[in-house]
């Protein structure tokens, strides 16, 4: 991302060249994650719900590419929109699916809205500052689509 | 902004729609322009056409370079819808050279098509505001104007509005302009100064603006140059006219 007028990544908004809003929320099988406490490491947001053809497409894609970067320092946060779709759902997707990534629950929509959710799933690409560098509206996205999205990012020095 | 038109299940990215929309009515344009400069119409669409093919297939090389290792493990990534992954300028660039090889080997005349071009031309750039509407893309600077949009965070200029009535306004003075050019060359070269003034005077707007030498916005640097460029073409091209004039 060029350096900007008047962006420079200060101000918290959903979209290329800001910060990533931050958020705190419950996990599937117990515990938080908070945004800004992953600073230092890159950080793929993905928007999901169960019952999204492209976002269940996807998954496996994003398992492999967790798989294959998490030593590099990719954090992978998959948010449910559960007050769009059931905890039980999300639940049963994670397991079948066999998601090693933390999966988490939007279950008021403060990270839909404060997202800006126009389409699932969207996908944002956060670097090792925090800033979006990358907004993926829709989807699926295929293995290729991801590597070569956060190979840059991946390659800046923590 | 509206980024997304939610048709049932159907979720249409509106800027790529509003891109291709405007790719349509500028082919239009250009081939009801052509026989009035004596071009065949059918050829410049063909023009058109192929070099937004070269244009897509150069992007998404070109996008492949930056990551080899990535696509030489997964070589038919390179076929793919994703807009994502295609590298514009260098699109543009292969789009640029397939024009070039086609206007000449249907020998083309320079000029004559750069002027058939310019009404295309002139529409594709409204539309591309528009599509900047609908994404929030090009957005402006922070401001307390009385007419500020809420976008990313801060009220700001609503630049991509100011941007789509400058090229709705350019677009206006070359359909008025279009039938009285004084010499070939001229339509083409009046858009791209009022373009680029148009660019440098609203660049100011900006809130993305990229800066080189510690401040300067890119794009008006771009801009001037190319309105110093066009200053220059309508004084050679006008000589050249005089010339043939006068043999």
């Amino acid at each position: 991302m060029p350096t900007s007028a008047t962006t420079g990544g200060l101000i918290p908004s959903p979209r290329e060249g800001f910060l990533a809003p931050d958020f705190t929320l419950d996990l599937i099988g117990g515990g938080q994650v908070t945004l800004s406490e992953l600073r230092g490491d890159v950080v793929l947001i993905n928007l999901w719900t169960s019952w999204c053809p492209p976002c269940r497409s996807e998954m496996p894609a994003i398992q492999q590419v967790y798989e294959a970067n998490r030593e590099r320092g990719l954090k992978i946060l998959a948010v449910n929109m559960t007050y769009q779709d059931s905890e039980s759902a999300a639940v049963e997707f994670t397991r079948d699916h066999g998601l090693t990534f933390p999966v988490l629950l939007d279950r008021t929509g403060a990270v839909g809205y404060k997202y800006q959710l126009r389409s699932l799933p969207t996908t944002f690409f956060v670097d090792r500052q925090g800033v979006i560098q990358q907004v993926i509206l829709g989807g699926p996205m295929s293995e290729v689509t991801l590597q070569t999205a956060l190979e840059t990012l991946l390659s800046e020095e923590p | 902004m509206f980024p997304v038109l939610q048709l049932g299940p159907l979720a249409l990215q509106l800027p790529g729609l509003l891109t291709l929309l405007g790719i349509w009515v500028g082919i239009n344009l250009i081939e009801r322009e052509a026989p009035r400069r004596k071009l065949p119409a059918g050829t410049l669409s063909n023009m058109v056409f192929f070099s937004l093919l070269g244009g897509i297939a150069g992007a998404r090389l070109g996008y492949a370079l930056g990551f080899v290792e990535v696509y030489a493990k997964d070589p038919l990534g390179l076929i793919s819808l994703n807009p994502h992954t295609l590298a514009p300028f260098e699109g543009a660039v292969v789009a640029l050279i397939v024009a070039l090889i086609y206007g000449q080997r249907r020998h083309l005349p320079l000029y004559p098509t750069l002027d058939a071009f310019t009404p295309g031309l002139a529409s594709i750039a409204i539309f591309l505001g528009l599509a900047n509407i609908s994404s929030g893309d090009a957005f402006g600077a922070p401001t307390k104007v009385p007419w500020a949009i809420d976008l990313w965070g801060a009220s700001r200029h609503p630049s991509q509005i100011y941007e789509t009535i400058a090229a709705a306004l350019i677009f206006l003075v070359i359909q008025r302009l279009k039938s009285r050019s004084p010499f070939p060359g001229f339509i083409f070269t009046l858009w791209i100064l009022l373009t680029s003034i148009g660019r440098l005077f609203f660049e100011a707007f900006r809130g993305d603006s990229v800066l080189i030498f510690d401040g300067l916005r890119s794009a008006q640097v771009v801009s001037l140059v190319f309105a110093v460029g066009a200053m220059l073409g309508f004084h050679l091209l006008a000589r050249r006219q005089h010339s043939a004039d006068a043999s």
